[in-house]
């Protein structure tokens, strides 16, 4: 998906500083302090957790940290609102299953 | 255990809540104000649609300029706001719980005002839980906030005024809306919001709803169906589409569970779960409020005036404000609120069918159900008048609380009068000058400027356009009617932009005579 | 006091239904059908359901399903939906790390 850059009433979007982050061991670029969830979706990632359950794939669904679908392992911390937490540099994003990392 | 004693608690630093602690400091207490997010603002920093009401109540403002607005009003006053503190409980001696950052601290309050907002609603339908699936809150923080798109083709569930004008958003942000589908039989929200988004050519599906949304691990399709008035599904009927994202609108809910944990006498309503309240947000325990859409939900506009008479009455119970004072700065606000409250959309006319406006004029009953005013519905308007030379033509055709488009014609052409929802008049004596400010203050977009025969065989119509690329004098494109359906080939003749317009261009068409009164949208050539 | 047995006969007992397999909480992923079954077994109010389905006491807290939740319950009870007994409210009203709730007040307690 991409960013937005000129809009009709908000005008150029700001420019942010790039950082590097992994998902998934594979290495990414956002914008640092905007949404982890953001910089995945900019990236193409949709699924950020499969449920305990049914294992059934979840993604953002609220973008204000309230329904939690989008938690995910963040510097080895479960259950991070990744539509939330600002991105930094270095961060090791994982997709959470249940309640964990999946076991390597 | 360590306790902070403040003059005035706040939760939530949105419109309700900033205003009454502004309203409460300018008396001089000292508020604290806790918000759970990072930024503060509540919703307002989401809403770039230009806001109703009149002058008093931030009319024709953007609503994130009124945020940064509130931002600094606040700052002047000293209001102390909290961001990333998440109050996570609230007893009935005022002892506020907060979780800021990593530590849980303690708060005691002389008085505390609720101002908590409220939830999105939510249905579910086989797939409602496929990344893909957002609630319309979403769209507009990942659009407004975070500039990104949320998908590339977005089904829109719910016609109330967020989705429409999330709709509208998700269009301004580049994306393509396929068709907005609501269970009930008629439009939700405000006639002219829905007619600028069905005039850019999406289809509305009322008496319709999602049976079904595809996709293994993502969103790739959803099929709608047509259900009765029972709300069942009507077999035969079913439309698919193509989408990537599904956006639901389904109505928002008060978040008041902190007040029935302090003890706060609490009403079941159909609006939801509610404290029982005085006008000025007084609850059932003294020195316990609450404002905005905690105690009832509304616009973003009502809810900082609730906030100000909030604000007005702790001052009072604080001390700070005589009670004469305070009697004249409710009335005062009462009186703003009032106004507010009035016309079609007034909380007491929820969920009614409205058949007629206030003047008698028979309700389009096309743009309830379809989100446009049929041709030969409009002129029966009173805004809408015929002449050669150019003049506003106003389809403005509910009784909603708004009048800028008044005050913007310096000439005098436009009346609505003192009471706000009335029809705007054009006095067709009073010569236009084509300033087009009418047609950019107007936050409904219904405004259009029309001048017959400007070259022979040919018209112009001058429309509100926010929307990239800006055409250019010279483009052609499609003229498209209200109903969004491509009408006839048009030459763009001339392009104004202006800060006085705040980024509403008006973009005028060259159009042939027979299709003048038709004409009502642009759209380039692919 | 509700008469849970005069309720129970009153109401029927439990239909199958297409969409009983639909997913109501998200988090703690309950379905439409486990709550239907459950007011048949005698669950009438919300507080109850979250103990005895666990709905609504997932990571969101019933933020988002709870007002389904209540509309299923009073459906199934044929009651309108304000009738249904909404859950305590009770600290913390969101989400907190054990380690952080262990700490209140901190050095000062």
């Amino acid at each position: 998906m991409e960013r937005i850059k000129e809009h009709p009433i908000l005008g150029e979007t700001p420019e942010g500083k790039t950082v590097t982050f992994t998902y998934d061991g594979k290495e990414l670029t956002g914008i640092e302090g905007e949404p982890i969830a953001t910089a995945l979706r900019v990236a193409g990632v949709m699924t950020h957790r499969y449920t305990a359950k049914r294992h059934e794939p979840r993604g953002v669904f609220c973008a204000i940290g309230r329904c939690t679908d989008c938690v995910m392992v963040v510097d080895g911390q479960p259950n991070v609102r990744t539509c939330i937490t600002p991105l930094k540099e270095g961060m090791v994003v994982q997709t959470q299953y249940g309640a964990s990392a999946k076991e390597q | 255990m360590k306790v902070t004693r403040y003059d005035l608690i706040v939760i939530g630093a949105g419109p309700a809540g900033l205003s009454a602690a502004i309203e409460a400091a300018k008396k001089g207490v000292k508020p604290i104000v806790f918000d759970e997010n990072a930024k503060p603002g509540g919703q307002l920093f989401k809403q770039i649609h230009k806001f109703f009401g009149s002058k008093e109540h931030k009319a024709k403002i953007r609503g994130f300029k009124i945020g940064e607005d509130l931002l600094k009003e606040a700052e002047e006053y000293g209001v102390e706001v909290v961001l990333n503190a998440t109050v996570v409980g609230l007893y009935s001696e005022k002892e506020v719980v907060v979780k800021i950052g990593e530590e849980v601290k303690h708060f005691k309050g002389d008085a505390v005002l609720v101002a908590t907002g409220a939830a999105e609603n939510m249905v579910n339908f086989p797939g409602w839980t496929l990344p893909g699936v957002i609630g319309a809150g979403a769209a507009q923080t990942m659009m407004n906030l975070h500039h990104i798109k949320p998908g590339e083709r977005v089904l829109m569930l719910g016609s109330g005024n967020v989705g429409l004008v999330v709709s509208f958003q998700l269009m301004q942000s580049g994306c393509e809306v396929v068709a907005l589908a609501d269970a009930a039989p008629r439009i939700g929200g405000y006639g002219v919001h829905a007619a600028k988004v069905a005039r850019t050519g999406v289809p509305f599906y009322l008496s319709h709803t999602i049976k079904e949304v595809e996709g293994t691990d993502r969103v790739t399709g959803v099929t709608i169906a047509q259900v009765d008035s029972h709300f069942q599904f009507i077999p035969g009927t079913e439309k698919h589409f193509d989408v990537d994202t599904v956006c639901v609108a389904v109505g928002l809910s008060p978040m008041a569970q902190l007040l029935k944990m302090c003890g706060v006498e609490m009403v079941d309503t159909r609006g939801g779960f509610i404290p029982k309240c005085d006008d000025t947000g007084a609850t059932s325990i003294p020195g316990v409020y609450a404002a905005g859409d905690v105690a009832g939900i509304e616009e973003a506009s009502s809810a900082m005036i609730e906030g100000r008479m909030s604000g007005a009455a702790i001052a009072t119970y604080l001390g700070y404000m005589t009670e004469e004072e305070k009697t004249e700065r409710i009335a005062e606000l009462e009186k703003a609120l009032g106004s507010l409250r009035k016309g079609m959309f007034a909380p007491e006319n929820r969920g009614k069918l409205i058949e007629k406006t206030d003047e008698g004029i028979d309700i389009s009953m096309n743009l309830l159900e379809k989100g446009y005013v049929a041709d030969e519905e409009i002129a029966r308007f009173p805004g809408v008048t015929k002449r050669r030379k150019v003049h506003p033509v106003m389809e403005c055709t509910q009784n909603i609380p708004c009048n800028p488009c008044q005050d913007a014609c310096k000439k005098g052409c436009i009346t609505i009068g003192d009471n706000i929802t009335s029809l705007p008049i054009v006095d067709p004596s009073v010569d236009c000058i084509n300033c087009g400010m009418c047609v950019a203050s107007c936050s409904g977009q219904a405004i259009f400027l029309v001048e017959e025969e400007v070259e022979p065989g040919l018209g112009e119509v001058t429309m509100p356009y926010e929307f990239l690329p800006l055409p250019k004098e010279g483009d052609k494109g499609m003229g498209l009617g209200r109903d969004g359906r491509e009408i006839v080939e048009v030459t763009v003749s001339r392009v104004r932009t202006s800060p006085a317009y705040d980024h509403t261009n008006l973009l005028t068409v060259k159009v042939p005579m027979e299709h003048l009164d038709a004409v009502r949208f642009y759209r380039p050539i692919a | 006091m509700l008469d849970i047995q005069g309720k129970l006969e009153e109401i029927g007992p439990y239909v199958p239904a297409a969409d009983d397999d639909l997913l109501v909480c998200r988090c703690e992923e309950v379905t439409k059908g486990e709550i239907r079954k459950a007011v048949h077994q005698g669950i009438t109010t919300i507080e109850e359901m979250r103990r005895y389905l666990r709905s609504g006491m997932g990571l969101c807290q019933g933020q988002t399903c709870g007002n389904m939740v209540k509309r299923i319950m009073a459906q199934e009870l044929k009651v309108s939906p304000v009738e249904i007994v909404p859950a305590t409210s009770r600290v913390p009203m969101r989400p907190i790390e054990m380690e952080i709730a262990a700490e209140d007040g901190g050095l000062e307690s």
